[in-house]
């Protein structure tokens, strides 16, 4: 075999001390389709992100060498001078902008900053003709569906005379036909010489491009494995992703679990910037007095829209179904009614969506419930440092005082004056999203600890989350929800991260 | 045992330089004014501080403070309002209309008139909070709509003047059954009182805070600061009985600012108002009806601005077509003086108060100096810019 076109080799790289990058190793022959898997913050968005130059040259450890020769980029404009290009999930078109303005952006078919507007439609029509895409070059971007679009990401990326192309998930927004079509032109260019780096969660598309696989987990890569040389089973790559060792990361608790509690039936949500795509499809889900219930899946699955829409539908649109407490139907349609029939949402963007940062510990505290420390409408400080205070020790928030703004705390205490907001409103149902992302593993077990100790107090707690190892060191049962359905659901018992990830990877295929 | 005091002594010296530093935009605002009224005083020759320049700069100022009382509200939630100067022009105009030409009792055409800025408000509101167009935009075309209103509600010229009772509103002062001769005793035993509440509220207020804990300001540092404070309302009161007494629009501007100054800093109402500008998302998960809110901080601005309008009136004696040209930029200058952050949040009533007095301070000063109208401005927006220069040259810190 002719040499690499691409190797990576002993790749580091860290965010304010947190390894993100271990020791990372990557070879892609050419002409070849390159599959990268691995979970959720395994670490390929930031791999990518070394290789394209988003980092630059002397961010990280680590050694690139791309067409023989050693690489150190000190942007994306270095990258693609080489032909590197990458396209990321979130696809980056102006909208409102047409095709060929938008493949030619920042590369204008120009001579002294005029464009010349007839090159510009002519190579744009031989562009879209290799992607396979009918459409005028005059046609605006946001009149194209999502799988179009990605064509045009791929288009812009040929103009560039592209040697390696990189996808990010590309097929993660969009429908089998349209996947199809894009693995097809991807089998397409790789017969034009067209090296691909593919990275994707579903295994039965990788299995059906890939030449080989590197498998990344925990910011190391763990194996790489040859589609040429032997046929690799689904089997060994799920292996290879979840395989660690589960530590004792978890407070012990022995759950009480009594009756049904809190129920959802029938939920469906609309995606709230396109009515037509159906985010949640008619789920049904409960959760009992004591118990810890653990919402698994892939990004983009459809957890935090689940969860967002039945409190007090923040999120989507032509929401329908029933939210029942004790058999009871319950109205959830604002916030306030939610709080009022003591449900709770701890949100996973907690400096987005969870406090207001200005702002000091106490009063982010009692924001949720300000009548409980109020009369007449006129807040008692007195009473608001005492809760304050009470849920700083028992949640053990790391600060001088109650006064401190929470800009300045850590993650870990951030999430924790989170936690008091919603203790303080007294929930009977907490719907946990995301609760230790980000957070250091010390402070994880406090975070664990005081979830145990919710669920000892009686309470429901729903808790999403992306680590499976956390969701099964911590739930009762878990459900496992991929694009808006619930494809299995495990006991503690009976779960496993092999397991939830084959009911991921294998809903997709039938 | 002596080094022991020494040592706590530094340390409690030490506690109190923290504070200022931490504390330094709300002193740095306090001291700005200071120093600028001494200089004034200086380069004027003492005119300044003269009993009647003194009533003067209230009696101008009063209509800005008002209203800056509302833009601070506005500015909090996230949103800002350009139509307050035409505003408050056109309810200056139905006033004109409704006491001079039709001949009604000042009573029903205040009320009337306040209704009307509350339904100009609501209008604006609307728009901003539920259909989410940019207040900026929206306000924009209020201010282009209500001053071309109170040039057609004119007809183009000026109508007055206003029935005696309504322009006590502005001209008047509060009646001095004592008789003092040289000195209205009635004005300055109010003052004296004034201060002398804020003074006892304060410390009340401090020890309570201190009972649970929650005031870490060193003590030397709090008497020091309320009794300057309660020192200067007691002077000014002085200077003011010396000449006529205390304005009634002062009293009113005073009620106005308590009221404010508690709404925001003690009620669920006030908290809720940060929350929606400090972090809109965070405020609606939580429970806030975050659009009500920002309806409701317009319907409010409306009422504030028509009360500028006749508070203006009032003193011009009649209502001119130009009546509130350009009162926007003064009131959201001094919110920015004061403080208030352009992306909502943060911002505090007193500070709103104190810039909208260093501005007046400037324009009397600058004008008793004899200098121009095209440098005083050129020089106020320079301070401006200066004083939201400070304020992200210390976040950044």
């Amino acid at each position: 075999m002719s040499e690499p076109i691409l190797e990576m080799r002993g790749i580091k790289k860290s965010f304010h001390g947190v390894r993100a990058l271990s020791n990372v190793n990557l070879t892609v022959q050419a002409g070849e389709i390159h599959a990268i898997v691995g979970e959720n913050g395994a670490g390929k968005s930031t791999l990518m992100k070394v290789l394209s130059g988003v980092y630059p040259h002397g961010e990280f450890e680590g050694q690139i060498r791309f067409q023989g020769a050693d690489c150190q980029f000190k942007g994306i404009a270095d990258s693609e001078h080489k032909g590197i290009i990458i396209i990321h999930q979130e696809l980056a078109l102006v909208p409102l902008l047409s095709i060929s303005e938008n493949i030619f952006l920042g590369n204008e078919q120009a001579t002294r900053g005029i464009i010349d507007w007839t090159a510009s439609f002519v190579k744009t029509q031989a562009l879209l003709k290799k992607v396979g895409l009918k459409e005028s070059p005059n046609a605006l971007i946001t009149n194209l569906g999502v799988g179009k679009q990605q064509l045009i990401e791929i288009a812009k990326a040929l103009s560039k005379e592209v040697k390696l192309l990189i996808l990010d998930e590309p097929t993660a927004s969009l429908n089998e036909t349209d996947s199809d079509a894009l693995l097809e032109l991807l089998l397409d260019l790789k017969g034009h010489g067209i090296t691909c780096i593919l990275i994707s969660h579903k295994l039965n598309e990788i299995s059906k491009v890939a030449d080989s696989i590197t498998v990344l987990r925990d910011g190391a890569t763990v194996a790489s494995l040859d589609c040429r040389a032997q046929k690799v089973s689904e089997d060994l790559v799920i292996r290879h992703m979840v395989g660690r060792e589960m530590a004792d990361r978890y407070p012990k608790r022995t759950p009480n679990i009594g009756e049904k509690v809190f129920e959802v039936r029938n939920w469906t949500v609309h995606h709230e910037v396109h009515p037509e795509r159906v985010v949640i499809k008619n789920v049904d889900l409960h959760v009992k007095r004591g118990e810890i219930v653990g919402i698994a899946g892939l990004m983009g699955a459809g957890r935090t829209e689940l969860a967002m829409s039945i409190f007090g539908r923040t999120y989507g649109r032509n929401i329908s179904g029933e939210v029942l407490l004790h058999g009871k139907k319950v109205d959830t349609g604002t916030v306030e009614k939610a709080i009022a029939n003591r449900i709770a949402y701890v949100t996973e963007d907690r400096k987005g969506y969870g406090l207001v940062l200005e702002e000091t510990i106490a009063w982010n505290t009692t924001l949720a419930n300000l009548g409980a420390v109020s009369k007449r409408s006129v807040i008692d400080e007195g009473r608001e440092f005492k809760v304050a205070e009470d849920y700083r020790k028992k949640l053990n928030i790391r600060s001088p005082d109650v006064y401190a703004h929470t800009v300045n705390l850590s993650g870990g205490n951030q999430q924790k004056v989170v936690l008091s907001k919603w203790l303080f409103s007294d929930p009977e149902v907490l719907i946990l999203d995301e609760p230790t992302r980000g957070i250091d593993v010390g402070a994880k077990f406090e975070i664990y600890s005081i979830i145990a100790q919710l669920a000892a107090e009686g309470r429901c707690v729903l808790m999403i989350s992306s680590e499976m190892p956390e969701l099964l060191g911590m739930c009762d049962r878990i459900c496992v929800l991929n694009e808006g359905s619930f494809v299995a659901e495990f006991t503690a018992a009976e779960a496993s991260q092999e397991k939830i990830m084959r009911s991921i990877v294998t809903s997709g295929v039938n | 045992m002596a080094s022991q005091t020494l040592e706590t002594q530094a340390a409690e010296a030490a506690a109190g330089g923290s504070f200022i530093k931490n504390n330094l935009r709300e002193y740095g605002l306090l001291l700005s004014l200071v120093a600028i009224m001494v200089f004034f005083q200086v380069q004027t020759n003492g005119t300044l501080f003269q009993p009647l320049n003194l009533t003067n700069l209230i009696l101008q100022n009063s209509y800005i403070v008002v209203m800056a009382l509302g833009m601070l509200l506005v500015i909090v939630s996230g949103h800002i309002d350009l139509s307050v100067g035409s505003v408050s022009g056109f309810i200056g105009a139905c006033a004109a209309v409704l006491m001079v030409n039709k001949g009604m009792h000042f009573v029903p055409a205040t009320l009337i008139c306040l209704a009307l800025g509350a339904l100009i408000g609501a209008a604006q509101g609307y728009w901003v909070a539920f259909y989410k167009i940019p207040s900026f935009i929206v306000t924009l075309a209020g201010m282009l709509v209500f001053k071309g209103l109170a040039l057609a509600v004119l007809e183009g010229s000026s109508v007055g003047p206003f029935p005696a009772e309504f322009q006590l509103l502005s001209t008047g002062f509060i009646p001095d059954p004592l008789h003092g001769e040289a000195l209205r005793i009635t004005s300055f035993v109010a003052g004296l009182l004034m201060a002398l509440v804020l003074l006892v509220s304060k410390v009340r207020g401090r020890a309570e805070r201190v009972q649970h804990g929650m005031d870490n300001e060193p003590a030397l540092l709090f008497m020091a600061k309320n009794l300057v404070f309660a020192a200067m309302i007691a002077a000014f009161s002085y200077l003011l009985a010396s000449y006529k007494g205390l304005p009634n629009v002062l009293i009113v501007m005073l009620l106005l600012m308590l009221v404010y100054d508690f709404v925001t800093s003690r009620t669920t109402l006030g908290r809720r108002i940060y929350a929606l500008g400090g972090n809109e998302k965070a405020a609606r998960l939580s429970g806030i009806k975050t659009d009500r809110l920002s309806f409701y901080t317009f319907v409010n601005m409306g009422v504030l601005s028509a009360l500028a309008g006749l508070i203006f009136a009032a003193r011009l004696n009649t209502a001119t077509p130009k009546a509130g040209l350009g009162f926007e930029l003064d009131v959201i200058a001094a919110c920015f003086i004061g403080g208030a952050s352009a992306s909502g949040g943060v911002g505090k009533v007193l500070g709103a108060v104190i810039g909208a007095f260093i501005m007046g301070v400037m324009n009397n000063g600058m004008s008793i100096m004899g200098i121009g109208i095209d440098y005083q401005q050129v020089i106020k927006g320079l301070v401006l810019l200066a004083a939201v220069c400070v304020d992200v040259y210390n976040k950044k810190k």
